[in-house]
């Protein structure tokens, strides 16, 4: 499904390499976690893959499902089925949470070439959908993240990933800032996501978001590379001993 | 020996050009503004309060030339229940015009009122008021106004009055004054909409009575090339409330300036103005505020879009007189900047003489967020609609001033259309 091979990338403003030659394969109906310390790249890593400005690919490759992400615009690579949920969700004064979602929606149907979906259509799932994230008819009305709590923004991102059922889907420290019970919303809403077509890549920190996400394949990454891939074991591994043992065997 | 030729003076080569109406109970006054108007003279480059706008084509002989605009988009507030008074490049056109009756209100043309007294007590009187700085070309149409409308408003007006401007013709040159009065308690709801003429001078004068309430939306028409200067100056009495919000997209220089005077206990003034303008648009607004009464509010809210090389102007004052205490004056002034050649200027001013207040103002000019640019974009949501999103939730704040949900959206409707017409 996603497939990304040697990428190279650096800051455009600046001559820093970031990326050094990420190689990673997600399969449909996979769930692969990256894991490694904070600066390594990670988030690099899903900006570049969703289109954000500022980076440079200087070699590689990233497709989805044999589309070459890398040549489209941030909204064709959501209508291709990506979806990242930002490690930062950004507040959005002045749009309503309800109105940006239903755009978007309807947009990415629109570049697919399907109906759009009713606005009574639209509300009730949106609905259903909210109550399992427990996000209030208040937050719905609310601008885009405004005034939300580190939690409400997380589960936010996690009804926009229901709502816009995307194919890919990346999820960047949506764990970190959350309390236990915050955390075991957003797995479920995670795990209720998940399916045979669908593939996942869990970005975080924590082995605990993987007791209740339970991932395929594990990575660590560290200095702008892949540097190790196991299964399940390799979270508790760094749970137990930190990344120093890892990164040490492999340099 | 021959003369030398005489210096021009741009006022008199003005005023050459104009012939003053006669009716009667105005005329005293009409010549009074004259007076006051050859002692200010006609603004000019270097006029302090012109600084930021050129005022020489507001003030030239003759109109310059402006093309019509058609779209396809029909007349605004067109499905609501509203008087309609209809200006054809600013000549009072009866056959497009509601009968001017209206239950809790009187109306009388300012071209045809033989003897209004209340009118001319009104009349030229607030425009006339001094307000520290000087308007002469709201001077100049006191003395030379063709038309325009007297309202009296006795009690709750039954519907909206809207006062329609057809511009036909290319090189028209209106100059109307409007004087509205509201008695005690009254209330009316006054719309202003289309481009009125190549060339657009209108005064509007507000008397709002004790516990009165005036509400204003304007929208000045789209002809690209139109200009406009517009005064609006009112008084307000205790527990008054003053609403006045103004849309403006296009035209090639607008000049609106609003004058409010706050005299009773309590009451309350919102200006607003929501722009956008694309290339050879210069947009100016200019706005006096004085507090001299107890407990009052006033809000400026004004929000600019501006892209490939337009200009946005913003001159705003909160005066707050010895005594004025427990004023709460707000003032925000910000533009959207789409392109480094467009530019917002902003003079916003304070000058309180009460210790008991709270004011605030603010001024600030941007361009869209990348961040919030990239969330949308994200979600699947095309780079075009995400800027206008972003660029309707720029003017939300000033468009939210319009209390009315109809009209609001109305408005809305066409910041919508105006920027699907303007984009990339
Ligand atoms: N826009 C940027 N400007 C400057 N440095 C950046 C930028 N984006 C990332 N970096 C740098 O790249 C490295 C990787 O960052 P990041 O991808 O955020 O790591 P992680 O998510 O793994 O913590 C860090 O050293 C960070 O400071
Ligand atoms: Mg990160």
């Amino acid at each position: 499904m996603l497939n990304i091979k040697d990428l190279h990338v650096q800051l455009e403003e600046e001559d820093k390499q970031i990326l050094k030659g990420v190689d990673l394969t997600v399969e449909a109906g996979k769930v692969h976690a990256i894991m490694g310390p904070n600066g390594s790249g990670k988030s690099t890593l899903s900006y570049v893959l969703s289109g954000r400005d500022g980076y440079e690919v200087t070699s590689g490759q990233a497709t989805l499902d044999g589309e070459d992400l890398l040549e489209m615009e941030p909204e064709e690579r959501a209508a291709a089925g990506l979806f990242l949920a930002f490690q930062y969700p950004v507040e959005i004064p002045g749009v309503g949470n309800m109105t940006f979602l239903r755009t978007a929606v309807n947009a990415q149907r629109k570049a697919r070439g399907e109906d759009e979906m009713s606005a009574a259509d639209f509300l009730k799932v949106i609905r259903e959908r909210a109550k399992a994230l427990k996000i209030d008819a208040d937050m719905l009305k609310r601008p885009v993240n405004v005034g939300f709590s580190g939690g409400e923004k997380k589960r936010n991102e996690i009804l926009q990933m229901a709502m816009l059922e995307p194919k890919m889907c990346i999820l960047d420290e949506t764990d970190s800032g959350l309390d236990v019970d915050a955390m075991k919303l957003v797995a479920q809403g995670v795990n209720a996501l998940r399916n045979e077509g669908r593939g996942f890549l869990v970005i975080t920190h924590y082995q605990r978001l993987l007791d209740h996400i339970k991932p395929d394949v594990v990575h660590i990454m560290a200095d702008g590379k892949i540097v190790k891939t196991g299964g399940p074991e390799l979270a508790l591994e760094v749970e137990n001993n930190g990344y120093a043992d890892i990164l040490a065997e492999v340099a | 020996m021959a003369e030398p030729a005489p210096k021009s003076n741009p006022t008199e080569d003005r005023l050459d050009t104009l012939a003053m109406p006669q009716n009667g109970w105005a005329d005293a006054t009409r010549k009074a503004a004259l007076a006051r108007l050859r002692e200010m003279g006609l603004p000019g480059r270097r006029d302090e309060y012109w600084k930021f706008t050129r005022p020489d084509s507001l003030v030239q002989s003759t109109a310059p030339v402006a093309a019509l605009f058609h779209n396809e988009e029909g007349p605004l507030f067109g499905d609501l229940d509203r008087l309609k008074i209809v200006f054809v490049d600013g000549v009072f056109d009866a056959d497009q015009s509601d009968d001017l009756t209206l239950s809790g209100v009187r109306i009388d043309r300012l071209a045809e009122s033989a003897d209004i007294h209340w009118a001319s007590d009104l009349y030229g009187a607030l425009e006339g008021n001094g307000h520290y700085v000087p308007r002469p070309l709201a001077a100049l149409n006191t003395a030379y106004a063709t038309d325009g409308v007297l309202i009296h408003v006795t009690d709750r007006a039954e519907k909206p009055i809207n006062f329609i401007y057809l511009h036909e013709n290319e090189t028209s040159d209106a100059i109307l004054h409007h004087v509205i009065k509201l008695d005690p308690g009254a209330e009316v709801t006054l719309l202003e909409t289309g481009p009125a003429a190549a060339r657009f001078n209108k005064v509007m004068e507000v008397d709002v009575a004790d516990g009165a309430t005036f509400h204003h939306v304007r929208a000045q028409g789209r002809d690209h090339e139109r200009r406009a200067a517009t005064h609006i100056f009112t008084r307000l009495g205790a527990e008054s409330v003053f609403k006045s919000f103004t849309l403006t997209v296009n035209g090639r220089l607008t000049r609106n300036e609003c004058v409010i005077d706050i005299t009773g206990d309590d009451a309350v003034a919102h200006v607003a103005g929501a722009c956008v303008g694309d290339g050879d648009f210069h947009h100016d607004d200019t706005v006096f505020v004085t507090h001299d009464a107890l407990r009052c509010e006033s809000r400026q809210v004004f929000k600019k879009v501006l892209r490939n090389g337009a200009v946005g102007v913003f001159q705003g004052k909160i005066l707050v007189k010895e005594g004025a205490q427990k004023t709460d004056g707000y003032q925000i002034s910000q533009s959207l900047l789409l392109d480094d050649d467009s530019q917002f200027l902003a003079k916003p001013e304070l000058e309180i003489y009460a210790d008991d207040v709270a004011c605030s103002h603010g001024s600030t000019s941007g361009a869209i967020d990348e961040d919030a640019l990239f969330y949308l974009r994200s979600r699947g949501v095309p780079a075009e609609i995400a800027t206008d999103l972003l660029t309707l939730a720029f003017l939300a704040e000033a468009v939210e001033e319009i209390e009315d949900e109809v009209l609001r959206d109305a408005l809305v409707e066409r910041l919508q259309g105006w920027l699907e017409r303007h984009r990339g």
